[in-house]
């Protein structure tokens, strides 16, 4: 009810601001919305948001398979922590952009580069949160399954996963809101379509009603996956700590 | 079929570079089918003897044969899963167990109805006993058990040491008990290993012949085996309790 509430004072000062500063420095929700529809009705706004969503589950994807794998053998292989961790705290503290620049420069300017350059912003991330994962895993319970020679499999799913579930949870939504952050900018740089492109074009043009009528469904589809996706899923990943007194 | 441990060394890094000897050139032979208790103070290598034949700790030196095709083991935290109900807790060890034989294994411990709980839910002495359950569902060849009564109050060390002593006697197997305890030794075992000295040592092995279930009335004179050893519950100590 609060949060209704609140959503429409938003729009009221939105509104309130619109009329204040004129049409050329905030369009009226009214505006934003009529541009929403002419984009629906040409295609352009269901293919641009398709394919930007295309690539931060690609990318996000990509990211979080590798960034686990590697994350897993760094916090449970120390040797190997060793030699990588100056990689690590490289790849984690270059700027977003020089990778993107770099990937384009190196792949050329195709949807191959794209995802590489969405991939490789989130993958340090995952790395590093797996890697506390896989250092907190408790040896305790190891030695357990080893002495009852719990199978292979079953120690990955009875053992290991759970231990590790909410790791995953926490990478995968920190994962998610960097990731949709910067598709936006791959896009822009280096992608003929997508939301990201769009904007560019909107910029150009300095056509505001265009810039928000794609930021603010994209924004709106981001807050849905984070509520109804990522943070239920985190949730579910520790449920068996409610079960305690 | 007997545990053949020879020659053992056991020598823990420390962090400054040398080493802490547990065990030097340390044998030990355990009968098959026996209840063995190896008794000493606390820190003196019983928790490591037992991980050394569970495979768990490597060793420096030596051999340890250990002829057991399945090992059933109770540490000495519960080590439950805490993600997975007491029943299957006991599944995941004993994968071939069937509902029927589940329920006996958790009726064994008393701890019928409890099989959907989850470990986060059940005090120190239920979980004690979750774990015990779990070691004797593998149908063990081979049982460790350290010190599996560490940290519950006295009422509920006897009940679960009287309960133990039941499902010992009802099934044959080798069994090696770790404890500080010179009273669960004497009620529990057909021969007490005393073990002390740094690194450690055996200093004395007892054979106890009198039946199992005559031993709770005599433990006073069980207790003059070993005058040498101190009990922890004192002379008398056997009346007060109650559970």
């Amino acid at each position: 009810m609060i949060r209704l509430f609140s959503l429409g004072l938003f729009l009221l000062a939105w509104q309130f601001g619109a009329m204040t500063l004129g049409p050329h420095h905030l369009p009226a929700p009214a505006q934003v919305a009529a541009t929403f529809a002419d984009e629906w009705r040409s295609g352009d706004m269901p293919l641009n948001l398709g394919l930007t969503l295309m690539r931060v589950l690609a990318g996000f994807t990509l990211a979080m398979i590798a960034g686990s794998a590697l994350g897993l053998a760094l916090g449970r292989k120390p040797a190997l922590d060793r030699l990588l961790d100056p990689w690590l705290v490289i790849a984690l503290n270059t700027p977003a952009l020089v990778v993107i620049i770099l990937a384009y420069v190196w792949g050329g300017l195709n949807e191959i580069s794209a995802l590489a350059a969405i991939a490789l912003n989130k993958f340090p991330n995952a790395v590093v949160t797996l890697r506390e994962g896989a250092r907190a895993l408790d040896p305790a319970l190891d030695e357990m399954a080893e002495v009852f020679a719990f199978s292979r499999w079953r120690r990955w799913r009875d053992v290991l996963l759970p231990q590790l579930a909410p790791y995953f949870a926490a990478a995968a939504r920190g994962g998610l809101a960097l990731v949709w952050k910067i598709v936006l900018v791959v896009e822009l740089l280096g992608r003929p379509n997508g939301v990201g492109f769009k904007m560019g074009m909107a910029f150009q043009l300095f056509d505001l009603p265009l810039l928000l009528a794609y930021a603010l469904p994209f924004v709106a589809l981001m807050v849905v996956a984070e509520t109804f996706v990522l943070r239920p899923a985190e949730r579910s990943a520790n449920w068996w700590r409610r079960h305690g007194d | 079929m007997a545990i053949e441990i020879s020659g053992l060394t056991k020598i823990f890094a420390r962090v400054n570079g040398d080493g802490r000897e547990v065990f030097r050139d340390f044998s030990l032979t355990l009968g098959a089918g026996k209840v063995a208790a190896l008794l000493g103070p606390s820190g003196c290598g019983k928790s490591t003897l037992l991980r050394l034949i569970a495979g768990i700790e490597k060793l420096s030196a030596g051999s340890v044969v250990v002829p057991a095709k399945r090992i059933g083991m109770a540490f000495q935290e519960p080590r439950l899963l805490p993600w997975r109900s007491v029943a299957d807790n006991l599944r995941l060890a004993a994968p071939g167990l069937s509902d029927a034989a589940l329920d006996a294994s958790l009726a064994a411990f008393e701890l019928d109805g409890r099989g959907g709980d989850f470990p986060g839910q059940l005090s120190l002495g239920l979980a004690r006993r979750v774990a015990l359950a779990r070691a004797f569902a593998v149908e063990p060849d081979l049982l460790l058990l350290d010190e599996p009564f560490a940290s519950l109050d006295l009422a509920l060390h006897r009940r679960l040491r009287a309960l133990l002593a039941q499902r010992i006697a009802a099934r044959g197997m080798t069994v090696l008990i770790a404890t500080h305890d010179l009273d669960d030794a004497l009620l529990l075992a057909d021969e007490v290993i005393f073990l002390g000295g740094a690194p450690a040592q055996v200093k004395q092995r007892l054979e106890l012949d009198m039946p199992r279930e005559q031993r709770d009335e005599n433990l006073t004179k069980l207790r003059t085996l070993a005058p040498f050893y101190p009990s922890s519950e004192g002379e008398g100590g056997g009346k007060s309790g109650s559970s």
